[in-house]
């Protein structure tokens, strides 16, 4: 009993931890740019993707593709804000959330020629096989890693945001980026640093969850539409919300396998409903 | 001298609209016809709701399948008529529309669009699990029975000309609905709410009732297939209809009348012909995506009335 609620709750703890990397990469782009990414679903598959990639043919192994693949996704990231995003500029948002919406399925139909539909496994790197037995729990010590290092690169990009001169920058950029460029910042570059950033942390991701579950080309889409879900349901105001939103809403959908699995599904778009009707601006945001 | 031009712009549309119409099924295969005339429905009822009053829904599949699926009980199971099964799957899809509205419209723009993407997500995973739907494989074999039991739908000439007229009603409801004082306010929100609240209206009754009535017609293009294709599947609760949906709209032009009927015609002659390519139409829809709002987010008919507009 103890023992498949506790088993849950972990499930749902990592769900949660890939929940706040990614709404935290929505929310730091949104911020900024006024794009709501459609492809970073894509984009954490893409992540995934290459890691497998990179072991199959290439040999590099997952610590090297932890570092090697948010960069090259982080870089595409980088084209796509130059070559497109750039331009939609001034115009509706929806532009970019319909363009952004066309590149994930660019990408998703091309690693799904490629690919099929079949998941690829990614085998767990050698140092963290195994586990620590817990009492009334087994812990694999990989899913330990994805926690913690979950957290820590999610609070380590709350400190960069809130507490750092570059931070600084980023926040004046989401009040008035016009303001921040008379004083000298080259806000362009910034904002394609911005998107890049947001793209590699989806990747990063992608990375992570690659030896958990199943490398397939649509591993992104499902989990976007959830991701969406926890952005309405902690409100893109603030980096520290989406954190603790993405992980709570993993406890939540965890504890509801655990209840009622029929419901596991649809939990969190339920959660999303109850939200609007009591808090219309999220959680943690502010009504414009 | 400008109401005399739009006049005949109009009559054009209708004449065009008839006699291509007409014609139809005797240029291609009946049924593809009636793929894209039900296409064309969603799409223009969609079209209401983002082309003329601003709002992004990428849910909209959710009344299309929904619809779909209850008149197809309708006609399966309770054995009612044409009609009748229709009305239950409009019905369905209008207290959806109901409930989706009063929920997104407490949210706005960009979260609007996420907003009606998760409540969709919510009816297509009750329709994966519920026992009567026949899950991954749909509702099957819905009967088309007889039009107030003296045409025989069976016959998919008759059953051609039967969607046709539907459209063709539902079309100008579309029509009178946007040139009606509603219609203006509606537009007056889409180009600037502030001032449109500042002006008396209520803006939140208008939305929702845009959106109300673009759920019902999305659902009368839902029965409209469940009856003439004879199944219901998951693909038209899914999230990629919804997005098609919106390809149609933005490839045709939003905001013009008969753009997402072309846009319709485009996306599905495309699918139907491109369909042994497998996952390269996934590719080749986003590339088109991108390429519409890249450089011509007018759409094929606004780009064509701009250029009318200059050329005169």
């Amino acid at each position: 009993m103890i023992q498949a609620l506790s088993g849950q709750l972990l499930l749902g703890l990592i769900n949660g931890s890939f929940y706040a990397l990614l709404s935290l990469g929505l929310a730091i782009i949104f911020g900024l740019l006024d794009v709501v990414n459609f492809a970073h679903g894509a984009q954490y598959m893409m992540g995934a993707f290459l890691a497998w990639m990179g072991l199959q043919y290439l040999g590099i192994g997952y610590w090297w593709a932890l570092l090697l693949v948010p960069l090259a996704v982080g870089g595409t990231g980088l084209i796509v804000e130059r070559v497109f995003l750039r331009r939609l500029q001034g115009l509706d948002p929806l532009y970019g959330l319909l363009l952004t919406f066309g590149l994930a399925l660019v990408i998703e139909g091309a690693f799904h020629h490629a690919y099929g539909n079949s998941g690829s496994p990614y085998p767990v790197p050698e140092s963290l096989r195994g586990g620590f037995d817990l009492g009334f729990m087994y812990l694999p010590k990989y899913r330990a890693w994805v926690v913690l290092v979950s957290l820590a690169v999610s609070l380590g990009s709350w400190f960069v945001i809130e507490k750092t001169r570059l931070g600084s920058y980023l926040r004046a950029g989401t009040e008035n980026p016009k303001l921040l460029q008379a004083f000298g910042v080259n806000v362009p570059i910034m904002f394609m640093l911005t998107y890049g950033f947001g793209v590699a942390l989806a990747a990063f991701a992608g990375v992570m969850a690659a030896p958990i579950y199943q490398v397939t080309p649509m591993m992104g889409s499902s989990l976007i539409m959830v991701v969406f879900a926890v952005v309405v349901i902690g409100g893109m105001g603030s980096i520290l919300g989406s954190i603790v939103t993405g992980i709570g809403v993993g406890l939540v959908e965890g504890l509801t396998k655990f209840i009622w699995p029929q419901a596991a599904s649809v939990v969190v778009f339920v959660l999303m409903a109850l939200v609007l009707l009591v808090r219309p601006a999220g959680l943690f945001g502010r009504q414009k | 001298m400008r109401r005399i031009w739009k006049g005949q712009t109009l009559f054009m549309v209708w004449a065009t609209l008839v006699a291509v119409g007409l014609a139809a099924p005797f240029v291609v295969y009946p049924v593809f016809a009636i793929n894209v005339l039900v296409m064309a429905l969603f799409a223009s009822a969609f079209n209401l709701l983002l082309g003329y009053t601003g709002l992004l829904s990428f849910g909209h599949a959710a009344f299309l399948g929904s619809a779909a699926y209850a008149t197809g009980w309708a006609a399966k199971s309770w054995g009612l008529g044409v009609l009748p099964s229709m009305a239950t799957g409009v019905a369905v899809a209008t207290v959806l529309g109901l409930v989706f509205g009063a929920l997104a419209l407490r949210r706005s723009g960009i979260y609007f669009a996420m907003i009606t993407l998760g409540l969709a997500q919510v009816v297509y995973f009750l329709i994966v699990q519920m026992p009567w739907t026949g899950g991954e494989d749909g509702l099957q074999g819905i009967p088309r029975g007889k039009l107030i039991g003296i045409v025989d739908l069976g016959n998919s000439f008759a059953m051609y000309y039967f969607t046709y007229a539907v459209f063709l009603g539902a079309f100008w409801l579309i029509q009178r609905t946007i040139d009606s004082p509603f219609g203006q306010v509606a537009r007056a929100i889409r180009e600037n709410e502030p001032r449109a609240i500042s002006l008396g209206y209520d803006v939140q009754r208008y939305k929702l009732l845009a959106f109300v009535l673009s759920a019902s017609l999305a659902g009368l293009a839902g029965s409209l297939k469940a009856i003439a294709l004879q199944f219901a599947t998951l693909g038209d609760v899914a999230w990629q209809r919804s997005g098609e949906v919106v390809l149609m709209t933005l490839l045709g032009g939003m905001g013009t009348v008969l753009g997402p009927s072309i846009g319709a015609l485009l996306v599905v002659t495309m699918e139907q012909y491109l369909a042994s390519l497998g996952s390269w139409v996934t590719v080749i829809t986003g590339g088109v995506f991108v390429v519409m709002v890249m450089a011509f987010r007018k759409g094929v008919v606004g780009e064509i009335l701009a250029l009318l507009r200059r050329t005169r």
